[in-house]
């Protein structure tokens, strides 16, 4: 089993909901990232989401916009953050890292290259944002055949007929995009997401991870009580542009011990 | 199988094409392929399509002999299909009338849109206008800039101006700015794409609605010159005036279809916007198809005179047509494109788009290397008002 399954099994096994921390890799310099990713463990993620910097980010908003721009501005592609999970690795075992960003940096490598690439780093999941169901053919197989979990996205504006066929090629977790909009959009109803996950699991049994939208404890334990995991990204990202150097990785383990609480305080 | 029956169900070409977008447009995209599916069959809209085109925009555009350009560039007989004449100027309004009319059955009351030269932002008021729909543009800060001219005329018609400050300022970030409106606003929204790329449908309803540019023209030329010409020639930007004119001729094998990249500074110094000429496939915006990218697969800045054909990427039928053999696609520089323009003006009194220029200069290549009696028909996609700031500039005029 993938080291995401089985984070999610021992997380229930402790009645626990996981907590996923999103950072842009590259930002806000090369050489912070792997102490960034440290850091969020340190605090209390239990899986890395980490952005591959593009050009063109089609589906984010401006906060992660600007991370990308940074990133790409110190130079940072595929291949260094490939090599920074590597680095990651040296030092962390057990936490699972997902590669998040756009199929042409991924497809320019080559999706075979790349998958091989990616389970040699250490990576442990991939979400292309633009390669959906009907576009991964080859890819999510590739992904799977290399030992790499591909993960999906579902919409409040997915219809319910076309959930199995996301699940039918998705594993590691799914993960639930609360709001219409791109990332960093505000305000969240829980309780029309509390129903849409209810369908969603009527046709997928995969773990349920819910992201946009939540910023602090209370939209995380809101969250934590309704799906498996909840993800975080553009809050983090938005502490990450604000904080000095030298206060960056105390900033973000204060923001993240904060989202833990939150996200503990809904399994008491 | 036929080079005209793509695309297929799921909107490939070939390897090119698809859909490749983030999970909350799939709905929207897919409710768009139904409807547009069941509104080309019905023929009430299509009769009010056709109405519109008459009377609103003023089609058939005429075909000119342009006698004086051919003498002049000594050779092949040139002939020119005048979008430039249309309602708005350019042949962008061809595609916003059939999406409009598309939004309308829908019943969507608001629409986007992005733009680089202005002139698919300014059809796009135009329709908005016209059948009474909110209309917001995107369009690059950059661009803003250049187009002056034309941000004055969408405001006039009622539209919002949306100056967009990320990435390189213009019409690639424009069109992504475009897509996370339309991702917030899906439910209220239909997006009016302005050239024939992007995520199926849009690919080959742009195109089915440019075509009229060149059914048009399998039967203007028979009339006026006695037969179809031996080249056709149309710049390619996002590539839905160069497909308009290009399809309806794919079966007729004898006649070349050319289309013009920008060439910038030239291809060798890398300032360009020539995908197809100098780029390689790749996805970006929602397709699959040649791009301008660098070896960690970035999208690259594109640079060109021409604000319409700064793109880094190009509608999918024409990588599929460049690879099938079926057009071939040449790059036209800066200065070249200039000196045609200033060449249309003064040898046929018309002053073209700094687009429709690259076309223009393409046929003055080619022209000397034909017969006198063999035809280059050039569509002249759009008119050149738009432009005189631009060229005031590069002539080192102020005005
Ligand atoms: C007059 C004119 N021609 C050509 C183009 C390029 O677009 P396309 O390649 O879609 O025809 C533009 C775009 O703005 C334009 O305004």
């Amino acid at each position: 089993m993938s080291r995401i399954g089985q984070t999610f099994i021992a997380l229930k096994a402790h009645n626990k909901k996981a907590l996923i921390t999103f950072i842009t890799a590259g930002d806000p310099g090369k050489g912070l990232t792997v102490p960034l990713m440290h850091a969020l463990v340190e605090a209390g993620a239990d899986i890395i989401e980490l952005g591959v910097p593009f050009s063109d980010p089609m589906a984010d908003g401006p906060v992660i916009q600007r991370a990308s721009e940074r990133a790409l501005a110190n130079k940072v592609g595929l291949k260094d953050v490939l090599a920074m999970t590597a680095d990651f690795r040296k030092n962390n075992t057990t936490t699972p890292v997902v590669l998040m960003g756009y199929a042409n940096p991924v497809e320019r490598m080559g999706y075979q290259t790349f998958a091989q690439a990616a389970k040699a780093a250490g990576v442990d999941g991939v979400l292309t944002v633009d390669i959906p169901p009907e576009e991964s053919h080859g890819v999510a197989d590739v992904f799977k055949a290399a030992g790499l979990d591909p993960i999906f996205l579902l919409s409040p504006t997915t219809p319910e007929s076309r959930v199995e066929q996301v699940a039918a090629v998705a594993s590691g977790f799914m993960y639930y995009v609360s709001l219409k909009g791109v990332t960093g959009s505000a305000a969240l109803d829980t309780d029309e997401v509390s129903r849409k996950i209810a369908t969603i699991r009527r046709h997928c049994d995969l773990p349920m991870g819910v992201g946009f939208g939540i910023r602090d404890a209370a939209t995380a334990e809101a969250v934590a009580r309704i799906a498996d995991a909840v993800v975080v990204g553009s809050r983090i990202v938005n502490e990450i542009e604000n904080a000095s150097e030298n206060e960056l990785i105390g900033r973000v383990k204060a923001l993240v011990q904060d989202l833990r609480r939150g996200v503990d305080a809904a399994s008491k | 199988m036929k080079l005209t029956d793509l695309p297929d169900s799921h909107g490939h070409f070939g390897p090119y094409g698809g859909i490749f977008v983030a999970e909350t447009l799939m709905a929207a995209l897919e409710e768009l392929r139904v409807e547009y599916d069941k509104a080309r069959q019905d023929p009430a809209f299509m009769a009010e399509f056709e109405y519109e085109l008459k009377h609103y925009v003023g089609r058939p555009s005429p075909v000119y002999h342009a006698k004086r350009l051919s003498e002049q560039y000594g050779g092949a007989q040139i002939y020119l299909k005048r979008e430039d004449l249309n309602h708005t100027g350019a042949h962008k309004i061809n595609n916003t009338i059939g999406q409009a009319l598309l939004a309308r059955r829908m019943g969507k009351k608001r629409v986007i849109a992005e733009t680089g030269a202005g002139q698919h932002g300014v059809a796009s008021a135009t329709v908005a206008a016209r059948y009474g729909m909110e209309c917001v543009v995107y369009m690059g800060a950059e661009d803003v800039i250049r187009q002056a001219p034309n941000v004055f005329r969408m405001k006039l018609l009622g539209a919002t101006v949306v100056p967009v400050s990320s990435g390189s300022k213009t019409l690639k970030d424009a069109l992504n700015e475009a897509m996370r409106d339309w991702v917030t606003n899906v439910e209220s929204t239909f997006y009016i794409l302005g050239t024939a790329a992007g995520p199926h449908p849009y690919p080959m309803l742009v195109r089915d609605f440019q075509c009229v540019i060149g059914r048009e023209c399998l039967t203007q030329m028979p009339e006026l010159a006695g037969r179809q010409p031996d080249a056709v020639i149309a710049c390619v930007g996002g590539g839905s005036n160069a497909i308009g004119i290009f399809h309806p001729y794919i079966p007729h094998e004898k006649v070349r279809l050319i289309g013009v990249e920008a060439g910038g500074s030239g291809i060798a110094s890398g300032k360009h916007a020539a995908p197809l000429s100098a780029g390689s496939p790749g996805v970006l915006h929602g397709f699959r198809s040649y791009l301008m990218q660098d070896e960690n697969g970035q999208i690259i800045e594109t640079h060109s005179v021409s604000a319409g054909l700064d793109y880094p990427g190009v509608g999918p039928e024409h990588s599929w047509l460049k690879d099938a053999g079926r057009a071939e696609y040449v790059a036209i520089n800066d200065d070249e494109a200039m000196a045609a323009f200033h060449d249309l003006c003064r040898f046929e009194g018309i002053i073209p788009a700094l687009e429709s220029s690259h076309a223009v200069a393409q046929a003055k290549k080619l022209a000397p290397t034909l017969k006198k009696d063999q035809i280059i028909l050039v569509n002249l996609s759009g008119r050149g008002d738009k432009d005189i700031n631009t060229v005031a500039k590069v002539s080192g005029i102020t005005l």
